[in-house]
């Protein structure tokens, strides 16, 4: 039992956070840290950057392109990116579809596709739920029609995030519908300039435009967009599920979010007092710290076992992840009180100056509670998580 | 990083697990709770054969100088079988010798299984500040006099020797003040009320007359006691912790076993989803403590106090929680059988209740971990 890095990771992490310190814009940063909302290009360039370091990449092997890092490295660069406050790498292309792409894909899809994800010039969505399919999601009914060296796509995709900015997609489409349903679903690569495809806005409860509709109406689709074989789109589907959750718990992101809520509890007042010094509000703060102290221990239990591929016990990962993601948010507004009310648009998309009552710190705090409640139902739900657990680990 | 524990930790985990199986099974332990003694000799025999006595005690004193990580293996699997003997005192007894450097005749008469020892903390009024000291400890001309009641003792009508806190100095609650003592359980003065626990443990009620003690006795320096006294409760708590551990491991078997086998509305009652639903929520505090633990017994050693007081009453407080949760879902899973005396499951939920009260409740602990200065300083 030794809970020490060794020497060579803590050289490592500190090589991370230098080049962080040197590299990462601070507009950007400031954007993150306080809680404002990213625009394509702020995403676009913090990959670029990254990809120049040849960093982009954490889970692919080196032949790929990637970093060929250990797990216990890939947690330490997590770790250190959330401390910095860079924004996130999306992981549609790089850690969804990519890996699906190496593992099934053929050597002309490989040449074209994984270069183009590593470098950005590629901005993927991932076409999964439908309105009718969201837990139950190999119910899924868009159709998939074969019509010579097309596939002719006819369908709803719903839920699809930042698909307002992608230029492709990945689909499970039904291409069987006389099979039992998992056995129907193939996996589609699909250009989201082809003509039938329509992106409509669904705004979330915090009035952000983050995910969308996406109708198909007779999308021509050519055949060699098609991954592996005919059919067998729910393995490769359940393989990507693998490493999708990669860093689910988010504990980098959260310790940090820590600091932020304990700085403004003590800016904040009750009694007279800083709110951190008032006894109920701290026990909260501390519970919350002490479940996060004994998730971080669990994800390095989980890391050091098995070489950075989660199985089941990933579920457990993303369910006390975002619980404790949740309520972080909860108590971040809980402090500012009556300043969780102002609402102001134009200051979460950037604004430097905003017209409304509050502070810098308060302003985004609600909308960033109202989007969070997303993390316990998006990924497959939390309830979905404790199915997987009794099944997969429980045995029940 | 390395979670793993080394084969000897692992094989001596397995000699222990043979051994609660073998020689501590489930109604050998209830006639030793119904016995007049309270605890077996047989069994203390058969830990101070298996090494589990001379582990924590230095190589100096005819010990193996255990880790907090080896004491953490013995009692996951103490915790594991319910052993109710007097391991946990006499343990805890003994980690006051070492860090105090005195009385390492004891020390080897631990290693060999010949004593036993109890710690006369709490008081009437003190409920979970140690500090909290009324006992009075005054200075005669060749030692002291200890004069005062210790409640709630556990084990201590059955040890050999006892560590008391005392007030030499000092308002009751002041830290400053403070002194401790090892005396013969049997001195004269010393009168002993013991009675049975719920969780099937013995506790005395210590009545200190006039107690006379020589210079020698002391384990502190005179009123210089609070750090050694906090120290040791801290390293009491982490053997608790993973006691608890074991606890819920066996606790969590046991109910996923019986949601397995028992049939209602001609399926296993495990088949329903908000059973497994509950069960899932079990396992992952299972999980949470389990990493609490884990950190504990990895601070208990570290220099900064600080670092130590916040981890330790971290994982007090995480595992409070988790062994509540888990110990009253095991019961309601359990259903009827649940609130019988007579499944194992009863007795580890009423185990994993009393090591709540015993050293500092979750509130307790987690009142001190706000308390701690870096819990205000964010970084």
């Amino acid at each position: 039992m030794d809970l020490n890095y060794t020497a060579e990771d803590l050289a490592f992490r500190d090589e991370v956070r230098t080049y962080l310190e040197a590299n990462l814009p601070q507009d950007l940063q400031q954007k993150v840290l306080n809680h404002k909302r990213l625009s394509r290009e702020d995403f676009v360039r913090w990959h670029k950057i990254l990809a120049k370091q040849g960093w982009v990449a954490t889970g692919w092997p080196a032949e790929y392109g990637g970093t060929g890092w250990t797990a216990t490295q890939r947690h330490i660069f997590e770790e250190e990116c959330a401390r910095a406050g860079t924004p996130a790498i999306l992981p549609f292309g790089v850690n969804m579809v990519a890996p699906v792409i190496m593992a099934f894909g053929n050597q002309t899809q490989k040449d074209y596709y994984l270069p183009r994800i590593l470098s950005c010039e590629d901005w993927w969505c991932q076409g999964y739920s439908e309105p009718g399919s969201g837990s139950d999601l190999a119910s899924l009914k868009t159709r998939a029609e074969r019509e010579g060296d097309h596939y002719i796509v006819n369908g709803q995709k719903t839920w699809t995030t930042l698909a307002q900015h992608a230029d492709m997609i990945f689909c499970l489409v039904r291409t069987d519908t006389g099979v039992r349903k998992q056995e129907g679903i193939s996996f589609l690569l699909i250009d989201m300039k082809t003509p039938g495809i329509t992106v409509r806005p669904i705004i979330m409860l915090d009035e952000e435009h983050e995910v969308n509709e996406v109708f198909f109406d007779n999308v021509k689709v050519p055949v060699e967009n098609l991954i592996g074989e005919e059919n067998k789109g729910w393995t490769y589907a359940k393989y990507l599920l693998g490493h999708e959750r990669t860093n689910i718990a988010a504990v980098g992101r959260a310790k940090r979010e820590l600091q932020f809520l304990k700085r403004i509890a003590a800016k904040h007042q009750k009694n007279g007092l800083p709110l951190i010094d008032d006894a109920v509000y701290a026990s909260k703060v501390a519970s919350l710290e002490v479940e996060l102290m004994a998730l971080e221990i669990t994800v390095l239990r989980v890391i050091s076992q098995d070489s950075g591929r989660p199985g089941p016990e990933a579920s457990l990962l993303k369910i006390k992840g975002t619980e404790i993601q949740q309520r972080l948010t909860e108590l971040m507004v809980e402090a500012v009180g009556p300043y969780g009310l102002p609402f102001d648009p134009a200051f979460l998309e950037g604004e430097t100056e905003h017209s409304i009552v509050g502070d810098d710190d308060a302003a985004p705090l609600a909308p960033y509670y109202f989007n969070f409640r997303k993390t316990s139902i998006y990924g497959g739900s939390n309830e979905i998580q404790k199915n997987i657990i009794t099944q997969m680990i429980l045995g029940l | 990083m390395d979670f793993n524990l080394t084969q000897e930790q692992t094989q001596f985990a397995d000699a222990l697990r043979r051994w609660v199986e073998k020689d501590y099974g489930f109604e050998n332990r209830k006639q030793i709770i119904e016995s007049a003694e309270g605890i077996s000799d047989k069994a203390w025999g058969g830990l101070a054969e298996l090494g589990a006595l001379a582990l924590p005690v230095p190589e100096e004193q005819g010990g193996f100088n255990g880790s907090a990580i080896d004491m953490l293996v013995i009692m996951q699997e103490l915790g594991r079988g319910i052993v109710i003997e007097p391991y946990f005192a006499t343990v805890m007894g003994a980690e006051f010798l070492k860090k105090s450097g005195k009385h390492e005749d004891v020390l080897e008469q631990i290693a060999g299984g010949e004593v036993k020892l109890a710690n006369a903390l709490g008081e009437r009024q003190s409920r979970h500040d140690l500090f909290d000291i009324a006992t009075t400890a005054s200075k005669t001309a060749d030692g002291f006099a200890i004069n005062g009641i210790k409640t709630v003792v556990l084990h201590g009508a059955q040890a050999d020797k006892l560590i008391v806190s005392t007030r030499s100095s000092g308002a009751q609650r002041d830290t400053n003040g403070i002194s401790l003592f090892i005396v013969d359980a049997n001195a004269e003065g010393i009168s002993r009320h013991d009675y049975r626990t719920i969780d099937g443990y013995r506790a005395a009620d210590i009545t200190f007359s006039n107690v006379q003690v020589s210079q020698d006795a002391l384990l502190s320096t005179v009123d210089g006691g609070w750090e050694l006294l906090d120290a040791v409760a801290d390293y009491g708590v982490t053997l608790l912790c993973a006691e608890s551990i074991g606890i819920m491991e066996a606790i969590t078997a046991a109910t996923l076993d019986y949601l397995k086998t028992r049939q209602q509305f001609g399926v296993p009652i495990g088949k329903f989803q908000v059973l497994q639903h509950r069960m899932a929520e079990m396992f992952m505090e299972m999980e949470q403590a389990r990493s609490m633990a884990t950190l504990a017994a990895v601070k208990i050693a570290s220099d900064d106090v600080e670092e130590r007081r916040c981890t330790v009453s971290a994982a007090k407080a995480r595992i409070g929680q988790a062994a509540k949760y888990i110990g009253q879902q095991a019961v309601q899973l359990h259903g009827g059988m649940g609130v019988t005396n007579e499944l194992p499951v009863a007795h580890m939920f009423k185990r994993l209740t009393t090591i709540e009260l015993t050293l500092g409740d979750t509130d307790h602990h987690l009142a001190r971990f706000v308390a701690q200065p870096g819990f205000k300083n964010a970084a």
